[in-house]
C-alpha cells in the first residue's frame, strides 16, 4: 500500500512538526491569527482549511500535466477560489453563527499562502495520494498551532473554553465564580490584538526548540 | 454624511484605528517576509497603496452593477431577485489578479524608475491578503463609492506605515542578543505586538 509506508508517514508528519507551515514555513499566517479568538472559530477555520487544502491539492495534482507553466498561478487562484466559495456557502447554510463571526476570514483563506504555496511547492510535481498526504499533513500544523494559540487567547482572556456546536458554540468550561471572588482576573489584553501576536510570537519560539531550527536574521 | 470629517474618520480609522495590519492581521506574510531591509518594506508600501487605491473602487463597481443582489436591474427589470453574491470572491481575487498584471506593464512602459524599485514586488501583492481583505471589508460595510477610495487608499497607508515601523525595529535590534530560536519570525511577532499596542492607543479618536 502506497498510502502506509514509511515515506508517506513522512509526508503527513514533518509539516506538523520540523517543517511546520506556520512556524517554520511562515505561510498562512494572515488568518490564522484573526480566528484565534475562540477555541470554536479556530477549529471550524482548521476543518475549512483541511477541506480546501486537501482538495485542491488533488484537483491540481490530477490536472497537473495539463497546465502550461506560464498561466499556472491563474489557474491554481480559480480552483483555490472556487473551492473556497464552496466552503463559504457551505457554512452560510448550515453553520450561519459561525460564517457571522469569521466574517471574511473564510473568503481570505484563498489568499493563504500555505494553499498557493503547497500547490506551486508539492501539487505541481507529485502524484494525487502523495499531494493529499501533503495537503492533510501541512493543514494539520496549520490547525495545530492555530488551536494551540486560540486555546490560550480563550482561556486566560475571556476565561472559556467553547467547542463548537450548531449554534453559538458549546461552553465545555469556564473559569469559576469563586475564582473571581478570590482575586483573580482575565487578561484582557489577549483578547485584543497585541495578545495574539504575542502569543503567536512565542509559540513559534516553543515550537522552534523542540524542532531545534534557528534562524539567522 | 458628507462632509469633509466623514471622510477624514474614515482615512484616520483605516490608517491608525483598525490598522489593517495590526488590528486585522491581514497582508501579515508579506509583512514579515519583508520587514527585514527598510528599502525593500518602502518598496512594497508604497506597491499596496497603489493596488489598493485601484482595486477597491474597480471591485465596488463590480459588485454594486453586478454581484449584488438585485444588482442587474439595470439590464432589465427581470434580474431583480438574481443575487450573483456567491461569485464575489472568484470575481474579485481576478480582478485583482488582472490589475496587478496591468499596474505592472503601465508601470514599466510609463515609468521605468519606479517599475526598477516596484517591480519584484507586484507579483508578491496579487495574493496579499490585504488587497482582498480591503474589497471584501468594503462590501461588509456597505461603503459609497467614495468611501470605498478614501478607505482603500487610508488602508495603505496603513499597511506602509506598519511595514517600515517595523522593518526600522528591526533594522535596530540587529546586533541585540536574542534567544537563537526566537530569532527571525518569532521576534518579529514579538514586535508587531508591541507595535499593534502602541497603535491601539488611537483607539477611540472620532473625528
Amino acid at each position: 500500500m502506497e498510502l502506509f509506508n514509511s515515506e508517506s508517514k513522512k509526508i503527513v508528519s514533518d509539516p506538523i512538526n520540523v517543517n511546520n507551515p506556520i512556524s517554520l514555513q511562515v505561510l498562512g499566517i494572515c488568518s490564522a491569527l484573526a480566528v484565534t479568538i475562540r477555541l470554536d472559530q479556530a477549529i471550524i477555520m482548521t476543518l475549512a482549511v483541511v477541506f480546501v487544502l486537501c482538495s485542491s491539492n488533488v484537483i491540481l495534482s490530477l490536472i497537473r500535466n495539463y497546465i502550461p507553466a506560464r498561466v499556472r498561478i491563474v489557474i491554481m487562484l480559480s480552483v483555490i477560489a472556487s473551492l473556497v466559495s464552496v466552503v463559504d456557502e457551505l457554512l452560510k447554510a448550515y453553520l450561519y453563527d459561525m460564517s457571522k463571526q469569521l466574517s471574511v476570514f473564510v473568503g481570505l483563506i484563498i489568499t493563504n499562502c500555505i494553499i498557493m504555496g503547497r500547490a506551486e511547492a508539492f501539487a505541481l510535481k507529485h502524484g494525487p495520494s502523495k499531494a493529499f498526504l501533503d495537503g492533510l499533513g501541512n493543514s494539520m500544523g496549520y490547525g495545530l498551532i492555530i488551536i494551540v494559540v486560540s486555546f490560550f487567547r480563550e482561556l486566560f482572556g475571556a476565561g472559556t473554553i467553547t467547542l463548537p456546536d450548531g449554534g453559538a458554540g458549546y461552553v465545555l468550561w469556564s473559569i469559576p465564580e469563586s475564582w473571581y471572588a478570590a482575586g483573580y482576573e482575565n487578561i484582557g489584553l489577549l483578547v485584543l490584538s497585541p495578545g495574539a501576536f504575542i502569543i503567536l510570537g512565542l509559540v513559534i519560539w516553543i515550537q522552534r526548540e523542540f524542532a531545534g531550527v534557528e534562524e539567522d536574521a | 454624511m458628507t462632509g469633509i470629517e466623514h471622510y477624514l474618520s474614515i482615512f484616520t480609522k483605516a490608517v491608525f484605528i483598525e490598522n489593517i495590519v495590526l488590528a486585522y492581521f491581514l497582508g501579515l506574510c508579506s509583512f514579515l517576509a519583508i520587514s527585514k531591509k527598510i528599502d525593500a518594506s518602502v518598496g512594497i508600501g508604497l506597491a499596496v497603496i497603489v493596488v489598493l487605491t485601484i482595486t477597491a473602487p474597480i471591485n465596488w463597481f463590480l459588485w454594486e452593477f453586478l454581484l449584488d443582489k438585485g444588482a442587474l436591474v439595470w439590464i432589465s427589470s427581470d434580474f431583480q431577485d438574481t443575487d450573483l453574491g456567491f461569485l464575489k470572491l472568484i470575481v474579485f481575487i481576478s480582478v485583482i489578479a488582472a490589475m496587478v498584471q496591468l499596474v505592472e506593464m503601465f508601470m514599466e512602459r510609463f515609468s521605468q524608475s519606479l517599475y526598477n524599485s516596484l517591480g519584484i514586488f507586484l507579483p508578491l501583492i496579487a495574493v496579499n491578503c490585504s488587497i482582498l481583505g480591503g474589497s471584501l471589508f468594503m462590501v461588509e460595510r456597505e461603503y459609497t463609492i467614495s468611501e470605498t477610495v478614501v478607505y482603500g487608499f487610508g488602508s495603505g497607508v496603513g499597511f506602509f506605515l506598519a511595514i517600515v515601523a517595523l522593518a526600522s525595529i528591526r533594522y535596530r535590534i540587529r546586533y541585540s542578543n536574542i534567544p537563537p530560536r526566537l530569532r527571525g519570525v518569532g521576534m518579529a511577532m514579538l514586535l508587531t505586538g508591541l507595535l499593534s499596542m502602541a497603535f491601539m492607543a488611537f483607539s477611540g479618536i472620532d473625528l
